[in-house]
């Protein structure tokens, strides 16, 4: 038994190392810094107590952020979740050219957001980018969707959704091509019509798939700011400073490490009490199998 | 499949929905094509005749180091798959197999790593790096991902699956721990080896701010870090170039993506059922 | 076990090591670089390395490292990582702020002879105006330009305007740029009069200039005060808002500065106020004739300057520091700069260098280049304070309410000075 032990600590030790000390050892040391100030030189910081989290909260940038943020996830996750279920609904019928329709829906999420973020620059371009002449065919005006207060964020929730969907569907389709297909057939034998049977079984038995996607989802709605940090840097007048980018912000334009560490603090309670309810709340509507 | 009740109007509509929104989503792509392929004076016009042309390609590749950026991004992923590899079957082994005190509570410490991606931790994971000199270079880029939670977690998963008596039978031919991993549990888990490379190669060859932090030069930085630091000019935007190079770094990817479709989606799919 | 572990470790440092290794000699310098343009710049600054390195045996390698906020944020993480670049070019405008970090050292302490302070001399003035501090000089010009505007000549002559007759005032180009502005039938606009950059980065230069045309200075010589909440300010910003509400010649919203290139070839915008460093490539890429003029003025011209310092840090050893003052004056030779500005479109950075045979040779076939230098007189430092991104930050942030009909005019200014002065309120006691 002791024996056992040991060869199982060492065999773990490599990996629990490197992951203790970028993801557990950081989130503490993340909180530790939250209440010192910002180091200046090499002087070490003074004690800050609680200062840094007043601080925040009378920075309106801050506050800021945090709406953006909850915006963003209340707009993309759901969107992104119910698209995902109605592609692969679709490419698992036998529709004509569904192997070329998931390459369509899929391909965004090869390619890097990067790359994602400059071609939707291109597209939100006023005037002559894509989205205005396609509206100009309509009668539409022109518009400056990057540069709009009012129009930047929604255009930053599509370009998240575009690059999202394609990803939680395949998650949904491998469920879909799981399910046994004697459930559809004694439905359709009771005569059951096709929407009862996707309201009554299909959906339930997707639930698992459901928590899984949903979980993804959040995580991406707080981490992924390439977006943001290529198109429009967080303006308009702030209309897109994510939390993440908040955070980054503080961080490397300003090397305000105290603000960016207490910001982190927070990031990452949201994040807890996401997954927590989360858990809590679709968990116990999952059935499992 | 028996679709009872499904009239062909109902169906066509369907066909005709999912297909529209197929192409929604290939618009973008498609018009990035379009202004990359096509001289700079018709990246806006639509004239079907436009000639096509490569000169947008040529002048993108000499405008910045992205043979290199490609190379670095190339060592990049095959040092995160390698190494993630071998640490996660060691320590998904010792959590599948091995009993010792405290082991769910530890591996219910590693599973936290997939609500807290190191993503997140930015300022502190760069600290750190600092400390250990070794800011700036590809195995700084690689370090807070080598631990991978989501690795332990599915290959443990499969593991689990893999029949006792096989284990048992290795134990009886005299074989120790790892000759006993190598040889019954590794080749029986390939299929989540291959899922999960798949899975880790497009997540690190796309990830981009970590290493946008982290890397400053040339030497070190990955595509996508290239490819922003690129498109960002003092005397404007030539989209016809930008978009020239956003699909030049794409491409790999998409190419291989392309080509292995089917393990592509195999492997995700995979990687999510529970 | 163990043999498996210690060849991974061997592989690893074995890939890593190139990337790891720095040369340490005084032999090999490592200088960042902004403005990551394609071709151009990037082959001329190689060769003007290689040439140097066959003239002295120092070894310069350029990293370019992205446009001007991208490359501070790459220099102060390297070197605050212990792995930066001797010395780098960044925004003339950000040396308070750097010296806060304490990464600086004057070239007075470098070791400027007789000869070197000749030197410092000789550059323009007004390129100067950022460099001093404490009877220091912390900085050389390298390439700066002026805000001028680029406008469209084949635009002016379908409205019926003299294209040679450029306004001057602000009344005059608000009337010139209402008549540029095109629309169709269903009134959608198909070309603005006038465009201004207004992102983060470049709202400030816009605005820099704006106040300088209402005769304002925006800040003090030793940063520590701004001059927001004043009448004139707030006249110049009403002024950049006027454009699009009460003139219409101007888009809704906030324009990219990425944009503008484009806008301007493809005949979106009929006047663009751009850098001077723009020119070559207007020179290529137009298909149509096109100019350069001055900015206007409330009363007379005015125009800020811009454009990027060469700083040296403290992180390099004496010999490297002295190694990378000897590249610097090599560069800032009349010769080279003015192949510098003849391939760039940046202004020279020394008198010295208009007298050059090749200078005088180009500006004699485009008169075009030599726009911008006449206005130097007339033009003013960019904004540079303490805490300069944050405060460039904060005028922007307002900027883009303003433009966006979130805030007036005054209301953005009196925030903006109210939010600087909370900012800028630990350096008034020096």
């Amino acid at each position: 038994m002791r024996r056992e032990t040991i060869h199982a600590w060492l065999l773990l030790l490599p990996a629990l190392v490197l992951l203790l000390a970028f993801t557990h050892w950081p989130a503490i040391a993340t909180l530790i810094d939250s209440f010192y100030a910002t180091p200046h030189g090499s002087r070490s910081p003074p004690f800050a107590g609680l200062d840094n989290y007043v601080g925040l909260t009378q920075d309106p940038v801050f506050w800021q952020a945090l709406r953006n943020n909850a915006w963003y996830a209340v707009a993309t996750i759901p969107t992104s979740i119910v698209l995902a279920l109605l592609m692969a609904l679709a490419v698992n019928e036998a529709l004509p050219g569904r192997a070329i329709l998931r390459m369509a829906y899929f391909l965004p999420t090869m390619l890097p957001m990067i790359a994602v973020a400059n071609i939707w620059m291109f597209f939100y371009t006023p005037d002559y980018g894509l989205f205005d002449r396609i509206m100009a065919v309509f009668g539409g005006g022109r518009h400056n969707w990057l540069g709009d207060a009012s129009t930047a964020l929604p255009a930053m929730i599509a370009v998240a959704v575009w690059k999202e969907a394609g990803f939680f569907m395949i998650f949904y389709l491998a469920a879909l091509q799981t399910m046994p297909t004697d459930l559809r057939e004694a439905a359709s034998l009771e005569g059951s019509s096709r929407w009862n049977y996707f309201q009554r079984v299909t959906l339930p038995l997707l639930m698992p798939t459901t928590l899984f996607v949903s979980v993804n989802a959040v995580i991406n709605a707080f981490r992924v700011i390439d977006h943001i940090v290529v198109m429009t840097r967080g303006g308009p007048d702030n209309a897109t400073t994510l939390l993440l980018y908040y955070i980054y912000e503080a961080g490397f334009r300003f090397w305000d490490t105290a603000t960016a560490a207490t910001a982190t603090v927070v990031l990452l309670t949201i994040m807890a009490l996401a997954a927590v309810l989360q858990f809590g709340v679709i968990g116990k509507r999952v059935h499992y199998r | 499949m028996i679709v009872a009740d499904q009239r062909p109007i109902g169906r066509g509509l369907e066909t005709l929905g999912a297909w529209l929104l197929g192409l929604i989503w290939l618009l973008p792509l498609l018009y990035a094509a379009w202004t990359a392929f096509h001289p700079a004076i018709y990246a806006t016009h639509f004239s079907p005749l436009a000639p096509l042309t490569l000169a947008n390609f040529e002048t993108a590749w000499q405008a910045a180091p992205f043979s290199r950026y490609l190379l670095n991004t190339v060592i990049l992923v095959t040092l995160i798959l390698a190494v993630q590899f071998v640490l996660c079957t060691l320590a998904a082994f010792a959590f599948a197999r091995l009993t010792f005190r405290g082991r769910d509570l530890l591996f219910a410490v590693v599973l936290l790593q997939l609500m807290v991606m190191p993503d997140v931790l930015l300022v502190e994971n760069y600290r750190t790096v600092v400390q250990f000199h070794l800011a700036d270079t590809i195995v700084a880029i690689a370090l807070p991902y080598l631990g991978s939670a989501f690795g332990i977690f599915l290959l443990r998963q499969t593991f689990l699956t893999i029949p006792q008596p096989l284990d048992d039978a290795a134990r009886l031919e005299g074989c120790g721990l790892l000759a006993r991993l190598w040889r019954v549990y590794v080749p029986l888990a390939r299929p989540t080896y291959i899922a999960y490379g798949l899975v880790s190669v497009s997540y690190h060859w796309n990830n981009f701010l970590w290493p946008l932090i982290i890397t400053n030069s040339v030497t070190t930085r990955p595509l996508t870090v290239g490819l922003a630091v690129f498109a960002t000019t003092d005397q404007g935007i030539d989209w016809s170039i930008v978009t020239a190079a956003t699909l030049m770094t794409s491409a790999p990817l998409l190419v291989a993506f392309l080509l292995f479709q089917r393990q592509f989606v195999q492997s995700f799919m995979r990687a999510g059922i529970r | 076990m163990i043999r498996r572990r210690t060849v991974l470790a061997a592989g690893v440092s074995v890939m890593a090591a190139p990337a790891i290794l720095r040369a340490q000699d005084a032999q090999k310098l490592t200088f960042y670089y902004p403005i990551a343009v394609g071709g151009p710049l990037q082959t001329i600054m190689d060769s003007y390395c290689k040439a140097f390195q066959q003239e002295s045996g120092i070894a310069v390698e350029p990293v370019y490292a992205g446009d001007y906020s991208q490359t501070l944020i790459k220099a102060l993480a390297a070197i605050k990582a212990g792995t930066g670049p001797q010395f780098a070019v960044l925004l003339a405008a950000e040396m308070h702020s750097l010296q806060d970090q304490d990464i600086l050292v004057s070239l007075d302490e470098i070791g400027l002879d007789a000869d070197g302070k000749k030197w410092i001399a000789g550059f323009y003035p007004a390129f100067m105006a950022n460099s001093h501090a404490d009877g220091k000089t912390w900085s050389i010009p390298f390439q700066r330009s002026t805000a001028i505007f680029y406008y469209n000549k084949a635009a002016f002559q379908d409205s019926d305007l003299a294209a040679e007759k450029f306004p001057t005032t602000w009344v005059e180009l608000a009337k010139v740029a209402e008549k540029l502005t095109k629309r169709d039938a269903s009134g959608r606009v198909t070309r603005w009069g006038i465009k201004m950059a207004g992102d983060l980065g470049n709202a400030q230069w816009t605005f820099g200039a704006l106040a300088n045309q209402a005769e304002q200075k925006l800040m003090n010589q030793a940063g520590t005060e701004v001059y927001f909440n004043q009448p004139k300010t707030i006249d110049a910003m009403a002024f950049w808002r006027g454009l699009t509400t009460e003139h219409h010649a101007s888009p809704e919203g906030v324009s990219n500065w990425g944009d503008l290139t484009p806008d301007f070839l493809q005949g979106n915008a009929a006047i663009i106020q751009f850098t001077t460093g723009g020119l070559p490539n207007f020179r290529a890429k137009a298909t149509f004739p096109f100019g350069v003029a001055g900015l206007a003025g409330k009363d007379s011209p005015h125009t800020v300057v811009g454009g990027g310092n060469l700083y040296f840090f403290k992180n390099a050893a004496p010999a490297e520091r002295a190694a990378a003052l000897r590249f610097a004056r090599w560069i800032s030779a009349p010769e080279r700069a003015a192949d510098w500005s003849i391939k760039t479109g940046y202004i020279a950075t020394s008198p010295a260098a208009y007298d050059t045979q090749a200078l005088k040779e180009y500006i004699a076939k485009y008169p075009d280049a030599n726009v911008a230098r006449t206005f130097l007189p007339v033009a003013t430092g960019e904004l540079s304070v303490h805490e300069n991104q944050r405060v460039y930050k904060v005028l922007t942030d307002n900027i883009q309410a303003c433009l966006n009909g979130n805030k007036t005019p005054a209301k953005a200014m009196s925030d903006t000075q109210s939010e600087a002065d909370r900012i800028l309120k630990p350096y008034k006691k020096a």
